[in-house]
């Protein structure tokens, strides 16, 4: 602290990293401003993308554009039914991937990794040619975008559980056992508790993943048709304002979700 | 540090350089049947729709190429498809490299800010910090790309004050140009640098940088001397993680760029869904592959992270 040069770094250093550091973050949030300003906005024309005036119409009638509202449920659902599937294979893997010993553990890390270090239209193309190879041209629609759905969220499941199991304590889990729980009455009453907000965080990861994909479900989806391929296909036409509104709504739903969970956890770790 | 406060689960959930946890008392893993079965659906689920495919898609790059979806293919085992989808393909193929790599240097330069501003001096306000940086994560990519089209319109806020500051000429724009594609892909894919290099500077003692500068280094070089070796393996997996999904997009070359920003992503797709053409199409991806596995061993061996895989 002697040298007034080095203070003068430090300080600069100190609150000039967090200034520009929140300046990306501003950055990051530019074009969702948009998305919730557009989402108000009043068109005069679809095929001019900018903002003509204030309405709330857009939230009043969110599907007024109703392929655009069929593509939203089509995508909740397959969203939600990935999420359910990845989500149990994907706990069950981690867990042994933790806590049990067996052969092939190396393999069985570069198969879990490889679909997320894989682009995504490799993955897509990969799936097109097989589903094509076994006479399934024709059937793409729903289940073959749900089995792709499955596949890339497996991995981003497996890594988070993992994360969450291999940083837990085992003591707690070690004290029960020493208290005469059955080891059915431990896993139930606290290993489960304790790793499901990791559960619960890959689950989100895995819808979101799966709400938002479109080069993958683009290649399998056949005449079905998901919210990002109806987005990719009023791009070239004009873009209906609701889409923004889902855009919001997103957001603020997933925001929500995560802020509740960090709520919880935060009055649980003052209790 | 009293704080025992834990990052969002989100945090974790993206892949770091510490993707293989530690093994911590690997001897008091159990034995038995158990651990196979647990293993066994997501195996056989990424055997079946992830391996397999593979090899079909390899398969596919060799067929003769006068096939149609219609006449059905044969194999041939042409490995000229390939020769052929070098020569028609190589711009977007080298385009596609140039963006992303572009693109992932943009994103560590702005990510390494991000993150060393959130591990450092965010304080207790760290987790809100990380949960502002996947928050953009959570609204459609779409969705968010067509709010860049806007921004960077040519009757908009950042052209006009480009041309007033004549970095731009007054029929200049950015829309359709490779700025815009770099840009875009700069934005939708940050928060994948992010929270890996977070990862790395969270777990840097802070008092090996400050022993650094009581031993006289100046901050840039106590920066380049301490903090910037510690955090390599956060560099690394971000520079991957950022890269390879950069390199294979093709929403923001279509959505913001123009025909001549076309990137290999969109001709793969555009092979396979308009022209049909299945044999350059898979022999076209399986080069972008084999290219990206290529580049991720060199790179993570010269690095010397090899604990990635």
């Amino acid at each position: 602290m002697s040298r007034p040069a080095g203070t003068t770094g430090r300080w600069v250093r100190e609150h000039l990293v967090l200034l520009l550091g929140l300046l990306v973050l501003v950055y990051t949030f530019v074009p969702i401003a948009v998305v919730v300003l557009m989402s108000f906005n009043d068109p005069d024309s679809r095929l001019i993308y900018r903002f003509d005036g204030f309405t709330i119409d857009n939230w009043l009638n969110p599907c007024a554009e109703p392929s655009m509202c069929d593509a939203v449920v089509r995508s909740v659902e397959i969203g939600l039914l990935a999420t359910v599937l990845a989500t149990l294979l994907g706990t069950l893997a981690a867990f042994a991937m933790v806590r049990h010993r067996f052969v092939g553990r190396s393999t069985a890390n570069l198969l879990v990794f490889l679909p997320m270090a894989a682009p995504e239209i490799v993955l897509g193309a990969s799936l097109l040619a097989l589903f094509v190879a076994s006479g399934l041209g024709g059937q793409l629609g729903f289940w073959t975008i749900l089995v792709a759905h499955v596949m890339f969220c497996l991995s981003f499941v497996i890594v988070a559980v993992r994360a969450r199991l291999a940083g837990l304590d085992d003591t707690l889990e070690q004290a029960a056992m020493d208290l005469y729980a059955t080891p059915a009455q431990t896993f139930w009453r606290v290993t489960f508790p304790l790793v499901f907000p990791g559960i619960l965080g890959a689950a989100l990861l895995a819808f979101s993943l799966s709400f938002d994909d479109f080069i993958i479900t683009n290649l399998n989806a056949g005449n079905t048709t998901t919210f990002p391929m109806y987005v990719w296909g009023v791009a070239q036409r004009g873009v209906p304002m609701q889409v923004n509104v889902v855009g919001t709504v997103m957001l603020v739903l997933s925001i929500a979700i995560v802020l509740a969970g960090e709520l919880r956890a935060r009055r649980r770790a003052g209790r | 540090m009293t704080s025992t406060a834990q990052p969002p689960p989100l945090v974790d959930a993206l892949p770091t350089a510490e993707a293989e946890p530690p093994e911590q008392g690997g001897s008091r893993r159990r034995g038995g049947l158990t651990g196979y079965l647990l293993l066994l659906p997501a195996t056989l689920w990424l055997l079946l729709f992830f391996v397999v495919p593979f090899y079909s898609l390899v398969a596919t790059s060799l067929f003769d190429p006068s096939g149609s979806d219609f006449r059905g293919y044969e194999m041939t085992w042409e490995f000229g498809n390939y020769v052929d989808a070098v020569r028609d393909y190589w711009q977007p193929l080298l385009r596609s490299l140039w963006y992303g790599g572009l693109a992932t240097l943009f994103c560590l330069v702005l990510g390494y800010v991000l993150a060393y501003a959130i591990a450092f001096k965010a304080g207790r306000w760290k987790n809100l910090l990380l949960v502002l940086v996947v928050a953009p994560f959570f609204t459609s990519f779409l969705v968010r790309t067509l709010s860049w089209k806007l921004i960077l319109a040519d009757d908009g806020f950042v052209v006009e004050t480009l041309q007033f500051l004549h970095l731009l000429g007054d029929d200049g724009r950015l829309l359709a140009t490779p700025v815009a594609v770099v840009a875009g892909l700069t934005y939708n894919f940050l928060p994948f640098m992010v929270l890996p290099l977070y990862a790395s500077l969270e777990k840097i003692d802070p008092r090996l940088i400050e022993a650094s500068g009581d031993l006289y280094a100046n901050p840039f070089v106590g920066f380049f001397k301490v903090t910037w070796p510690l955090s390599l393996p956060g560099v690394v997996s971000g520079t991957l993680l950022t890269f390879i999904p950069a390199a294979g997009d093709f929403i923001n070359a279509q959505l913001l760029g123009s025909p001549n920003q076309r990137m290999v992503g969109g001709v793969v797709q555009s092979l396979f869904t308009d022209a049909n053409d299945y044999p350059a199409a898979g022999a076209l991806s399986v080069i972008m592959m084999g290219g990206i596995l290529m580049m991720v061993l060199v790179y993570v061996r010269r690095a010397g992270t090899e604990d990635l895989l």
